[in-house]
């Protein structure tokens, strides 16, 4: 064995027409290393880890593996040497079972004319279980997101390799889940794997990483040992400034939030959740926290008539309001925007201007059932501007945003209707840095104009740095609320899986404001 | 950024695509630059009767277009329309050869074809199957009552009053009443889907229909709608076709489907939704006819045009992948 870096990336550039995705950039892992790559969206990290699983090809610059530099033409010719990349986009064939796609690699390299189930299960089997215990002969289709990507990752883990990337892996994964995968990581490396690690999360980063390279705008910033330096100081050398403040003012603690906006009394659905009683005031911002699946966006959406009720209750601003669809809920001032931005947030080939109306074309009526172009164009770019999206114009497909500038003009789309109150369903999710925090900030803003604010977060910091309130759902129940002065992770975390935190549990401690 | 903000603000200007107007654009130089050739290929090219005829040949099938465009642009396809097309003849002319004047027929023939448009908007909108499948078995049934009301032969109309077949056969101050009625047809939905709120919905639905589920839009209700809407423009094809034939044959229409889905696809229309205008696909419409009347004037067989307009089809999808990907 030699003592060259496993991967070395030299001096890369990659250009998509005219836009410079990257430039010059270098990287190094090291054998058995686990190497974090930060960066906004938009730094690069995606293009790079993309040519190193021969996806895309670079336009200049070298990639050596073991110190021999390789030209990588294909996802295929990426795995024979050893490569394994897990996107952050699930990509599995939705109506094939768990087994067959972890074990698609083995099956598409069999000589043997059938298949053998039982060959088959028992691999999947043994490389799923330690992970999680999901059921091989699921359909994927039919398993949460959290579930996919753990199947996602079980299914890189089958292939015999020496380099693992995950992109953003614990995106959509539960605490307990990236708790198991960060324990999985912890072995790979022992047994000599490397990974590079990308995230955005700073507590993952920092309890799980040796080394952090950070980009910014497609060039190569630093590369430090995880020692050497802190979450402040990563999170600065990504966004090329300094930010002071990562969580705008809480409320005083001595000033009351005004009148009940909405109360929501006893709801249930029937089938995920039961007896819900939730209260949000004027003037906060109203957490709702939990583990994934416990049915906090079930609670939102039935809330929002987007789902239908057994039983139970809302009052809007004081009166009682009868919400049998969503276009209800919207006439009485309720919104709510998906977590799920690309499937049901926004729609990716329409104009950011036609985003924007969608909520209420009939105010843009004119005459004649016809859509005043005028006003809509007034509506769309004064709402853009408000909320700072980065575009070449309202005409633009919503497609050619970034994340964070799509999110904004799905909440453009929400504000459209001067809404009373809004839910907000992780509406951070996938975010970069600086996108996230001007959000956080214009949460703030907002209920500070009176607009209620629920938002739905899986991110503990997040749920602790911005809301004045969260209720916990576990289970379908609301299992307790805490004020202010009682959030902390353990807590929190407690609530959410209703036993006390594992003592080896240490990653999310550390906070990154 | 704010100089972004003011560029935006100076246009003020919401346009649907302009990679939409890119492709009609594009669609507009091939065709004349073939016109172009053609005129110095065959004298016969570039005449008044030669344009006429091209127009009269795709003007009523434009109209079945202009529903399957929009059916597109919901995400949906109807395979039944070339059925739906003949079924309208065949019951107006049944009507009207049992004793019904022909204007009353017609209108009963259209209704019946919009009847046939809501039971797949029935099916496609509260049972839950898909367009394809959904108008896939309407097309079979449809064909099959045309036979059975006919007993499998054409109805002779030729007693059709002489004021209903001017519809198909007349024209005004030179032009053909069926040229005036396609593009007043075509006009009036270009505008309404660029410009209607209704239309709007339908854009909405066709590019995410969670999302349009998710800003209030009853995806449900606009798919049923788009349905019966193509249905009908199809019907109204049908009696259009009727008085410019004076007959109804119970086979007419057949592989119409195929044509007019091209021409929306060539046009710009994508089988996944979200994206279409009604000019693109009578430009593609048109494309395919100025073909059709190239091969015909070179005194090329008949039987090479199926296959030359397939190769345009895979060409125009093509080329249009190409660029595509090419952005992204």
């Amino acid at each position: 064995m030699s003592d060259a870096p496993v991967l070395q990336i030299r001096n890369l550039s990659k250009a998509f027409g005219s836009v410079q995705a990257l430039s010059g950039v270098q990287f190094e892992l090291r054998r058995g290393e686990v190497h974090a790559l930060c960066g906004e969206n938009g730094a690069g990290k995606s293009t790079l880890m993309n040519m190193i699983g021969g996806i895309l090809q670079p336009d200049e610059g070298d990639i050596l593996i073991d110190g021999k530099p390789v030209t990588i033409a294909s996802p295929a010719a990426a795995q024979k040497m050893g490569i394994a990349l897990v996107h952050q986009e699930i990509a599995l064939c939705q109506d094939a079972t768990v087994a067959e796609n972890i074990c698609m690699a083995a099956i598409n390299a069999r000589r043997a004319p059938l298949m053998n189930f039982q060959q088959v299960h028992a691999d999947a089997e043994k490389a799923m279980n330690r992970l999680a215990p999901i059921a091989v002969r699921t359909k994927v289709a039919d398993l949460s997101i959290s579930s996919q990507q753990l199947v996602e990752i079980a299914k890189a883990l089958t292939l015999d390799c020496k380099v693992l990337i995950l992109d953003e892996p614990t995106a959509a994964l539960t605490e307990t889940e990236a708790q198991r995968l960060f324990a999985i990581v912890r072995g790979l490396k022992q047994r000599g794997i490397s990974v590079i690690y990308i995230s955005h999360r700073m507590a993952e980063i920092f309890s799980l990483c040796d080394r952090v390279t950070v980009f910014r705008d497609g060039r190569y910033v630093a590369t430090e040992a995880i020692e050497a330096t802190s979450p402040n100081d990563v999170v600065r050398k990504m966004v090329g400034r300094e930010i002071t403040q990562l969580y705008p003012d809480k409320l005083p603690a001595n000033a009351r939030p005004g009148r009940a906006l909405l109360s929501v009394r006893g709801l249930s659905d029937g089938t995920r959740f039961a007896n819900v009683d939730l209260e949000l005031r004027a003037g906060e911002i109203l957490g709702i926290g939990g583990l994934i699946g416990a049915g906090r966006s079930e609670i939102a959406q039935t809330i929002c008539g987007l789902r239908p009720a057994t039983a139970g209750n809302v009052v809007l601003d004081g009166k009682d309001v009868a919400i049998r669809s969503y276009a209800d809920a919207v006439r009485a001032g309720l919104v709510y925007l998906s977590e799920d931005r690309k499937g049901s947030g926004v729609f990716l080939d329409l104009s950011i201007a036609a985003n924007v109306s969608a909520l209420d074309l009939g105010k843009l009526t004119g005459r004649f059932g016809l859509l005043d172009r005028h006003a809509e164009a007034d509506q769309a770019t004064s709402l853009a501007k408000q909320l700072g999206v980065r575009m070449a114009g309202i005409d633009a497909a919503v497609s050619t945003l970034s994340g964070g500038n799509q999110q904004k003009v799905a909440i453009a789309k929400q504000l459209s209707v001067a809404p009373k109150v809004i839910i907000m369903d992780e509406p951070t999710r996938g975010i970069d840095v600086g996108a996230k925090v001007e959000i956080h900030r214009l949460l703030r803003e907002l209920a500070n104009q009176g607009v209620g604010i629920i938002m739905i977060s899986s991110e503990l910091p997040e749920l602790i740095g911005l809301c004045d309130r969260v209720a916990v759902v576990r289970e379908g129940r609301i299992a307790g609320e805490l004020e202010t002065g009682q959030l902390d992770e353990e807590t929190i975390i407690m609530l959410a899986s209703g036993v006390q935190p594992n003592a080896a549990y240490e990653g999310q401690a550390q906070n990154v404001a | 950024m704010l100089a972004e903000i003011k560029a935006a603000d100076a246009s003020r200007r919401v346009s649907f695509a302009r990679l939409a107007s890119m492709r009609e654009a594009g669609l507009i130089a091939i065709i004349l630059a073939l016109c172009i050739a053609m005129s110095f290929a065959s004298p016969h090219f570039l005449t008044w009767g030669n344009f006429r005829a091209m127009l009269m040949s795709f003007s009523i099938e434009g109209i079945v277009v202009v529903g399957m465009t929009i059916l597109l642009i919901v995400g949906g396809i109807d395979l039944s329309v070339g059925s739906v097309v003949c079924f309208s003849m065949v019951v107006s002319g049944a009507l009207f050869l049992a004793g019904l004047d022909p204007w009353t027929a017609s209108l009963i023939g259209i209704a019946v074809s919009a009847l046939i448009g809501a039971v797949m908007g029935f099916f496609v909108t509260v049972v839950g199957l898909n367009h394809f499948i959904t108008s896939l078995a309407a097309m079979v049934i449809v064909r099959g009552l045309c036979l059975v009301i006919t007993k499998g032969t054409p109805l002779s109309l030729f007693t059709l009053p002489p004021e209903f077949k001017a519809i198909g056969q007349g024209n005004f101050q030179g032009v053909p009443y069926v040229i005036i009625i396609f593009v007043v047809v075509v006009a009036i939905f270009d505008f309404l889907l660029r410009r209607a709120t209704a239309f709007r919905k339908v854009f909405y639905t066709g590019s995410n229909e969670k999302a349009a589920q998710f800003s209030g839009i009853k995806t449900n209700q606009v798919k049923f709608w788009v349905t019966v809407l193509c249905a009908t423009l199809s019907g109204f094809a049908g009696v259009i076709y009727m008085a410019r034939f004076g007959a109804a044959t119970p086979t007419f229409g057949a592989g119409m489907e195929l044509n007019v889905i091209a021409a929306a696809v060539i046009g710009g229309a994508s089988l996944k939704g979200g994206s279409g205008t009604i000019f693109g696909a009578i430009l593609g419409m048109a494309l395919l006819s100025v073909v059709t009347s190239s091969l015909i004037l070179l005194d090329i067989s008949v039987y090479w045009q199926d296959m030359i307009k397939g190769c345009i089809l895979l060409a125009a999808v093509s080329a249009d992948h190409f660029l595509h990907r090419k952005k992204s």
